[in-house]
């Protein structure tokens, strides 16, 4: 009983401790974490400043309620629509451009809707569709689902309607559907940066990419203090600062796997 | 970034000190329980079995919604931290012990409530008596719940953000190098926490028999 | 050790107990006294153990009357004490056993150690005080089971068959102390199967047939003369003297 007492007074201590450490919370999506972005860009922040960036990763959706409940100071999702909207509603004050990145479709080798190597998302799309060919999607609310939803649409697919069996909603993140993909030799729409990262593949390789339409824009905006006065104001400021800064934009630009650059910066232009 | 010592001694910390509260709260409760005659008691038996079989998940969101900013607790900033981790693995280990000691203050009762009632000890002070005379059969209530605390995903990736460095804990990590698709060392870090639980459970065995040698 | 104005006598009026529909105790009605010691006879089944489990407040009778002499609730409670066939004792040492039981009746701290101390002396515990009370023989924690309710100076001490378990040894030993007891003016009310122990102890009898008092006599002539049929049957049928 006394050594259990002991561990909880250490553990407390130690909790105390990293309370008085600054840091601002950053609600992001699990797909910029997962391409590792954060562990290679966050590091040289905090050596500049002294904050701690805790990041929350969740899906898009998820990390906009987030700050709309004011459990965040900052967001960095990428997902427009929904950010414009978000400081329209006055819960975030500016959004700022930072970076893009793409996506590709993947698919089995196999190439059941025969789409291997084009150009074009959209009339692969609609290839896969006429071929009833097994697609998973995340339906999360995330930026990546949303943008899977709005190729949909320029294909002239209501898929919310048009679905089939051949269409699974797994409800996850970009990981556990690439996991579900793997698994069933399905398509799936993923951004590059996990699938660079993803070591599950199976059979799957990219069959699309390239196409202007996958190109995917990051935006950063400081949750509003007006609505929420605990918001790490000066602090949050800094991160957004410093991110779209030359110095920030040049540290982006420099994380690559196997040699590849990801993310490409773009704030200001 | 959180190294596997530091994802390790969270997990440990976090978890034995949820236990340690659900323990202080539980193991009254429940032999108070046991031990007290008052209208409803049938349904508050029930009701607290039922309970241990709260899905983490599900209180990883109650706790979530009452620490948020947003939320009653707000104020108090303790969301994604590992104290927010604590709470809430406590809200789901606490109906363990408690319906587990419950069961064992009760058939422990039958042997003692005569020479206790004849001494004079009622209500709360024979339950506690009694919790104290049978606490090496109690471990069994205790491990239970610490194997169901650290072995749990729902409530602390929820709770506590699964945040490098601040509230990356064994089963988050597990999930996330999943999700990521990195499964040997997802299973890697699997063993590693199986052969806790294995230590811990053959720890508390080897003090368990050494004391009823002591004590009888 | 027992006051003149004590809680003395024990009125039982009309004392009945069901359970399930059926009556154990059946209506008893009778005075217990200090002084003599009392054994209660009787079959299996009889309501012994039920009777004295009402008389010492564990049961509560479903109609009838237990009057104590005092009204002072706390003070009636305080002035007895029990022994069991089987002895619980705590997970303690045989002398944290008996001081747990000075400290409920709110002796000081200061005096528990001592007086515990005698209570084993009493009985001839001293070497085994700091003992695990669990790993004692039988004989012990019976005896120890004794110096707690010893420890308690009560007026009356109830025994419901404290020696069923024990060899002739600590059977003995048992009876020793509670002819102690008898000495010292605490009432005795005690149950037996064990017509030798009934002689040994006992200055009366009560005998308790199917939930009634079938007869009360002093021990001599209860066993020499039973007035009524069924403790005549009883003592023909019952097992030999030890």
């Amino acid at each position: 009983m006394g050594l259990i007492a002991r561990v909880i007074l250490v553990f407390l201590l130690c909790s105390s401790a990293q309370a008085q450490q600054r840091f601002i919370t950053v609600a992001s999506t699990t797909s910029t974490e997962q391409s590792g972005l954060f562990k290679h860009l966050l590091p040289l922040f905090e050596k500049k400043t002294g904050i701690q960036v805790r990041v929350v990763a969740l899906g898009t959706g998820q990390a906009l309620d987030m700050g709309r409940r004011g459990d965040a100071d900052v967001v960095f999702v990428h997902a427009r629509p929904l950010e414009e909207k978000f400081v329209a509603e006055g819960f975030g004050v500016q959004r700022f451009e930072v970076m893009y990145n793409d996506f590709v479709l993947v698919g089995p080798k196999s190439d059941p809707a025969k789409i291997g190597g084009g150009k074009d998302t959209v009339a692969a799309l609609q290839k896969i569709k006429a071929a009833q060919a097994p697609f998973a999607s995340r339906g999360d609310k995330s930026g990546t689902h949303f943008a899977e939803l709005e190729l949909w649409k320029a294909a002239g697919i209501d898929i919310a309607k048009d679905k089939g069996p051949w269409y699974r909603d797994t409800g996850s993140g970009m990981g556990p559907t690439l996991n579900t993909a793997s698994g069933m030799n399905a398509y799936a729409l993923t951004d590059r940066g996990t699938w660079l990262s993803f070591k599950n593949r199976g059979e799957l390789v990219i069959a699309v990419e390239g196409d202007k339409r996958l190109f995917n824009q990051y935006g950063v905006i400081l949750v509003n203090p007006a609505k929420h006065p605990h918001v790490k104001k000066e602090m949050g400021l800094a991160f957004i600062d410093w991110v779209v800064s030359a110095e920030g934009q040049r540290a982006i630009a420099a994380y690559k796997i196997g040699g590849e650059q990801l993310f490409f910066p773009n704030a200001d232009k | 970034m959180s190294t596997l010592g530091e994802i390790v001694a969270l997990s440990l910390a976090v978890s034995l000190s949820a236990v340690a509260l659900a323990s202080l709260l539980g193991l009254p409760l429940g032999a108070a329980i046991a031990v007290g005659r008052f209208r409803g008691r049938r349904s508050i038996i029930v009701l607290l079995n039922a309970l241990m079989g709260l899905p983490p998940v599900v209180v990883g969101l109650l706790v979530y919604l009452l620490l948020s900013r947003a939320g009653p607790l707000g104020s108090f900033g303790l969301l994604f931290t590992p104290p927010a981790m604590v709470i809430a693995q406590t809200f789901l280990v606490l109906p363990i012990i408690a319906a587990l000691c419950r069961q064992s203050v009760e058939d422990a009762w039958v042997e003692y409530e005569e020479q206790l009632r004849s001494l004079g000890a009622d209500g709360l002070r024979a339950a506690l008596t009694l919790v104290w005379d049978i606490r090496f059969s109690l471990v069994t209530a205790v491990l239970a719940g610490l194997g169901r605390a650290l072995a749990e995903v729902g409530a602390v990736i929820i709770v506590g953000g699964n945040i490098d460095g601040v509230t990356r804990v064994m089963t988050t990590t597990i999930a996330l190098e999943t999700s990521k698709g990195d499964l040997p060392l997802a299973l890697s870090l699997g063993f590693v926490l199986i052969a806790l639980v294995i230590l811990l459970n053959a720890a508390a065995q080897l003090i368990k028999e050494a004391a009823q040698r002591r004590y009888g | 050790m027992a006051a003149s104005t004590g809680i003395l006598p024990l009125d039982l009026r009309d004392l009945r107990f069901a359970m399930g529909g059926r009556a154990i105790i059946d209506g008893v009605s009778v005075l217990i006294e200090a002084g003599p010691a009392t054994i209660i006879l009787g079959a299996n089944g009889a309501g012994k153990s039920v009777l004295m489990r009402l008389m010492h407040g564990l049961l509560r009778p479903t109609s009838g009357q237990i009057a104590w002499q005092s009204r002072d609730a706390e003070r009636v409670r305080r002035g007895q004490a029990m022994v069991f066939q089987r002895p619980v004792l705590l997970r303690r040492s045989a002398l944290a056993n008996i001081m747990y039981a000075l400290e409920l009746a709110r002796v000081p701290a200061a005096e528990r150690e001592r007086q515990a101390m005698d209570a084993l002396r009493e009985v001839g515990l001293v070497d085994v005080a700091n003992r695990p009370a669990r790993v004692l023989s039988g004989g012990e924690q019976q005896r120890l089971a004794l110096a707690r309710a010893w420890a308690l100076h009560p007026e009356v001490l109830f025994l419901d068959e404290p020696t069923a378990n024990l060899d002739p040894g600590a059977t003995r030993e048992i009876e020793n102390v509670i002819k102690a007891f008898d000495a010292s003016g605490t009432k005795i009310v005690m149950s037996t199967h064990n017509l030798g122990q009934a002689r040994r102890l006992g200055d009366e009898v009560l005998f308790i047939h199917q939930g009634r008092l079938a007869e009360r006599a002093p021990v001599d002539k209860f066993f020499r003369q039973p007035a009524s049929a069924e403790a005549a049957a009883f003592l023909k049928g019952e097992l030999p003297w030890d």
